[in-house]
């Protein structure tokens, strides 16, 4: 049962993938490898983790995607989702479009922040995370930050402070693919943040068992960190871990090399 | 205006359960009873200003009524992308207080100073400016507005005038009355600029909001004049755009007393710095004479 839930899980996830690099040649926009390299982990989130309440929003499970370049990953869910209707993806960067290579949480009620700039998103979600404590919600905050964005000193200040608030309603999701290695090298990135006071479990990020299981581990008093090792562009060789891709779409044949090998 | 600040607080977060305060380790003695009394709301957040901003975006998208308090380099210089992006981009609620406006700690030397706050922050679309020159000001507007949902930037002075004015949000107040030419004095510079125009035939308008620049009382004060003299206890020429957008292609000419655009290097006291830089009722007279001879 499990495997086929899995075969049928990876068919939407490579027709997605797909839709994704339709949307890249048609725009010549988009961060092609970055949305690849999360797929995985939004796809058990969105089916499988977050727990939404339509009748009263306030309560729900929030996800906040703080490496904003993302946003192709994030919009491919909301569609699956049918948050968003297939011509509105095809919009994807147009003038009067919802959906910009960032997203903007002006545009669509379930995009919870604008991001793009990184180091961002985890600050915020500290916020909503300490709000859901002063409000007596009892719901989960996820963000997903990119180990570049690692780089950036309010990733360390907000994981100072959700040790401080003790914010274990908030699980943040690092994409450990490695594209920040070039600058500087995250070593020892579970040390850090052990020794922040976080709990830290590390996945392989193309994993649904594993991603599934982390997704569940929250400790009364601490917040959580999944470092989910990944693979940016995954699914397609010509991408895999290759900087060229980061922000560069697909010509007409890369196009149908990439839909070949999806299929 | 800072003790003022706190006794404002302090009566609003009784009877307002979505008010929270957010203090970069300064204004902490102050607050100590809201702190102890409140203590999931008043949070001394500590000194990182810039997540402090997002934490605050966080709490406001949570539907809490945020306030961020600390020095105002800190505040508006440090942290300005995050004002930019996580309130003015997401446009929703915040109230920004600073203290130390321009020079006020001319003793801590330049990484204490600001007088670019209004001049970076009138970039941010959606924003509003607010420059009490009073502490019963700084209650009256805050008040008025702190829970609008609109991101507002306070900036409390250590200077105050002897008196203060029925504020009203967006609205300029016309203090003195003239035909030569018309003085825009801004928050706690009143004072200074009624003792330089004391025998003069000028209008004096009072800005206590910056942003949105009551443009219609310029106007009329301007119907049958042709010369401004703007008192800024900012970058001098700060508001000159709002002043040149709001008399639409009116030929006119503005004079501009303000902070100038250098390092102000030397320290001791607020109002040494003001006299050197000629912020004095002296000097603002002579000024005055020149613009009406011209």
């Amino acid at each position: 049962m499990g495997n086929i839930i899995k075969i049928s899980a990876h068919k939407k996830i490579n027709y997605l993938k797909k839709e994704i690099a339709k949307v890249s040649y048609s725009s010549q926009e988009g961060h092609v490898p970055s949305a690849y390299s999360i797929m995985d982990l939004l796809w058990v989130l969105f089916k499988e983790t977050l727990k939404i309440n339509t009748k009263n929003q306030k309560t729900s499970d929030k996800f906040i995607l703080s490496k904003g370049h993302g946003s192709l990953a994030l919009y491919a869910m909301l569609l699956e989702n049918k948050n968003i209707t297939l011509k509105e993806f095809r919009s994807f960067s147009q003038y009067k479009s919802k959906l910009g290579g960032h997203p903007d949480s002006n545009k669509l009620p379930n995009i919870i922040a604008s991001t793009g700039s990184l180091g961002h998103g985890l600050s915020i979600s500290v916020g909503m995370a300490m709000s859901s404590k002063i409000l007596n919600i009892k719901n989960k905050i996820y963000c997903l930050i990119g180990d570049g964005e690692c780089n950036e000193g309010t990733i360390w200040e907000s994981a100072l402070l959700a040790t401080e608030h003790k914010l274990d309603n908030l699980c943040c999701i690092l994409d450990m693919n490695h594209s920040g290695d070039r600058a500087i090298k995250l070593l020892n990135l579970k040390e850090k943040f052990l020794s922040f006071g976080w709990v830290v479990k590390t996945i392989n990020g193309h994993s649904h068992k594993e991603i599934k299981s982390s997704y569940k581990v929250f400790k009364k008093n601490k917040p959580t960190i999944i470092i989910a090792e990944t693979i940016k562009g995954y699914g397609v060789k010509m991408m895999e871990n290759s900087h060229a891709w980061h922000r560069r779409s697909p010509n007409k044949e890369e196009l149908d090399l990439i839909i070949e090998e999806l299929n | 205006m800072r003790k003022q600040f706190v006794s404002t607080f302090e009566s609003l977060i009784k009877k307002d359960s979505k008010l929270s305060l957010l203090l970069c380790d300064i204004g902490v003695f102050g607050f100590r009873n809201s702190i102890a009394k409140y203590p999931n709301r008043v949070i001394n957040i500590g000194i990182l200003e810039q997540s402090t901003i997002g934490i605050a975006c966080g709490m406001s998208r949570s539907g809490l009524i945020p306030v961020v308090h600390t020095i105002a380099p800190f505040l508006v210089e440090r942290a300005f992308e995050q004002i930019k992006i996580d309130f003015g981009y997401h446009n929703i609620g915040c109230n920004l207080v600073s203290v130390g406006a321009s020079y006020d700690y001319a003793s801590l030397g330049c990484t204490h100073h600001c007088p670019a706050d209004v001049a970076l922050l009138k970039n941010i679309p959606g924003i509003e400016i607010l420059t009490p020159g009073h502490p019963l000001e700084f209650d009256s507007l805050f008040r008025q507005i702190y829970k609008n949902g609109n991101p507002s930037y306070f900036r409390l002075s250590e200077k105050s005038n002897i008196k203060s004015n029925k504020v009203k949000f967006g609205k300029a107040n016309l203090i003195k009355k003239g035909e030569k030419a018309t003085i825009i004095a801004i928050g706690p510079v009143l004072d200074v600029t009624l003792q330089a125009a004391e025998y003069e035939d000028v209008d004096i308008l009072y800005y206590s909001t910056i942003i949105p620049f009551d443009s219609k009382a310029l106007q009329k004060s301007m119907e049958k004049k042709t010369k401004i003299m703007v008192i800024e206890p900012f970058y001098s020429g700060t508001i000159s755009d709002l002043i040149i957008e709001s008399l639409n292609q009116k030929s006119i000419m503005i004079k501009s007393i303000g902070v100038p655009k250098e390092f102000l290097r030397n320290y001791g006291l607020a109002e040494q710095h003001d006299n050197a830089i000629g912020f004095t009722s002296k000097n603002i007279s002579k000024e005055l004479k020149k613009l009406i001879d011209a």
